[in-house]
């Protein structure tokens, strides 16, 4: 079976860079490795609305997994014990009503439990219900959370252009709040991990140098800690993409990622090891693939999370396509940063 | 039109159309220079080379080595400060010349 197929069909993806023939080439045959992660996308709503974002996520979006989709998502987890992460992402995740629950009975599973946290969704009101989320890093420290939060930069004019003004003031505070609860302090157990993304059309300097950049400056100027930081590559998919064609500068901007093209960090990309879950239960091969309305394909027909087979979605051809080009640009990117190590 | 385009920055390695040797020469030079951590790390040289564009007033270099300072992790702040550090070395260039005149003035006893 071929492993890598390219969408084809869905005719607002482009095959113009031809990500499919770059790994031929390359003679790579990236067939799903062992599915260790199901990563879950709980809601669209989120308290930012930021220049990059790839969900297009924002304080006026309503859409949030049912309670039929979590419990089947948690059955999904019962009955697989190699699942053995669940990460959680949005939106902001902390938003959804029974995001706690979710995470209490992942955790009651025995799984690791990551959630993708914007720090400023614990000091700014609920979009809809208006209440405090104040509370949510003792909820985090409880539950032993690995936290995973976006600061585009160790100085607020990157990080405030990309996310908003105000927002690196207000990222910093709800960092000191998670490190006075443990949350990246030695001996702990407590991870805080840091997410690293370029303000613009550019492609990420060494995670090894950021990580120590942002050590140096964050513990310097604001006594603060965390475990690692991850690089990630900004995708060319949505507002990113529309603010690039504004500027005139898609295509050199796809160029950049093409000619950037690493085997190496393609052999790690994300897809291989993760399934992503959408709100409405569909299953897809990574979140970029969700957002652009690509789903995951066994034996051609998509899969929800109601017809979840471990073996069936271990034999599947992963969907490709020129955006795919940002996952295995230079050192690669992830969800967890870098898909090589340097 | 122009003479300067950016798109012609890509088309650099067709000045080795004649005398390719030479072009290979440069090119592996340049590399080994700009290109990798030495006594210097990329990012210490990719900002120097950012003052030396701008003190040369190259739009190309200007261009590529504003991307590269991004790259590798420089922010305005520091891109900014490099480029001072050249708009002062050619202030200081012209200032120091002063010199020369006062020798000048000196030589016709008008100093």
């Amino acid at each position: 079976m071929e492993a890598i197929s390219t969408a084809q069909k869905a005719a607002s993806l482009s095959q113009r860079f031809g990500f499919a023939e770059h790994l031929g080439r390359a003679a790579l045959d990236l067939k799903p490795s062992v599915i260790d992660t199901l990563q879950i996308n709980i809601t669209k709503l989120c308290n930012q609305a930021c220049v990059h974002c790839h969900v297009d996520a924002s304080p006026r979006r309503r859409e949030m997994m049912s309670d039929a989709v979590i419990q089947q998502v948690l059955e999904v987890l019962k009955a697989n014990p190699s699942l053995q992460k669940l990460d959680i992402t949005g939106g902001a995740p902390e938003l959804h009503p029974r995001f706690r629950m979710i995470v209490e009975a992942a955790r009651a599973l025995g799984r690791t439990v990551m959630v993708r946290h914007n720090l400023t969704v614990t000091l700014d009101p609920h979009p809809i219900s208006g209440e405090s989320l104040q509370d949510l890093p003792d909820f985090f420290a409880e539950q032993g959370l690995v936290v995973i939060s976006s600061l585009p930069y160790h100085q607020s004019y990157f990080t405030d252009k990309q996310r908003g003004a105000g927002v690196f003031d207000k990222s910093l505070e709800s960092i000191r709040r998670l490190n006075q609860v443990g949350y990246g302090q030695p001996g702990t157990g407590l991870e805080l991990h840091l997410v690293y993304n370029p303000v613009g059309a550019f492609l990420p300097a060494s995670q090894a140098s950021l990580e120590a950049d942002y050590k140096q400056e964050l513990w310097q100027h604001h006594g603060l800690v965390f475990n690692q930081l991850f690089a990630l590559t900004n995708m060319p998919i949505h507002r990113f993409k529309v603010q690039l064609k504004k500027n005139d500068g898609y295509e050199n901007y796809m160029e950049k990622l093409v000619g950037a093209f690493n085997p190496s960090a393609a052999q790690g990309i994300m897809c291989r090891s993760l399934i992503s879950v959408a709100y409405d239960g569909q299953l897809y091969d990574c979140d970029f693939n969700q957002m652009l309305n690509l789903p995951l394909k066994c034996h051609g027909e998509s899969r929800s999370i109601f017809d979840f087979h471990t073996t069936e979605l271990q034999e599947r051809s992963i969907q490709v396509a020129d955006h795919c080009f940002g996952c295995t640009a230079g050192a690669g990117s992830s969800c967890g940063g870098n898909t090589i190590k340097q | 039109m122009s003479y300067y385009e950016s798109k012609d920055l890509k088309r650099f390695a067709e000045v080795g159309q004649f005398r390719p040797e030479l072009m290979e020469k440069f090119f592996a030079y340049y590399n080994a220079v700009v290109g990798e951590d030495g006594a210097l790390t990329k990012r210490e040289k990719a900002l120097i080379a950012l003052a030396v564009s701008h003190v040369k007033q190259c739009p190309y270099c200007i261009d590529a080595y504003t991307t590269a300072c991004l790259e590798n992790g420089s922010n305005p702040e520091q891109m900014t400060e490099a480029i001072h550090v050249g708009a002062a070395m050619e202030a200081g260039i012209n200032l120091v010349h002063a010199v020369q005149m006062q020798n000048a003035m000196r030589d016709k006893g008008a100093l």
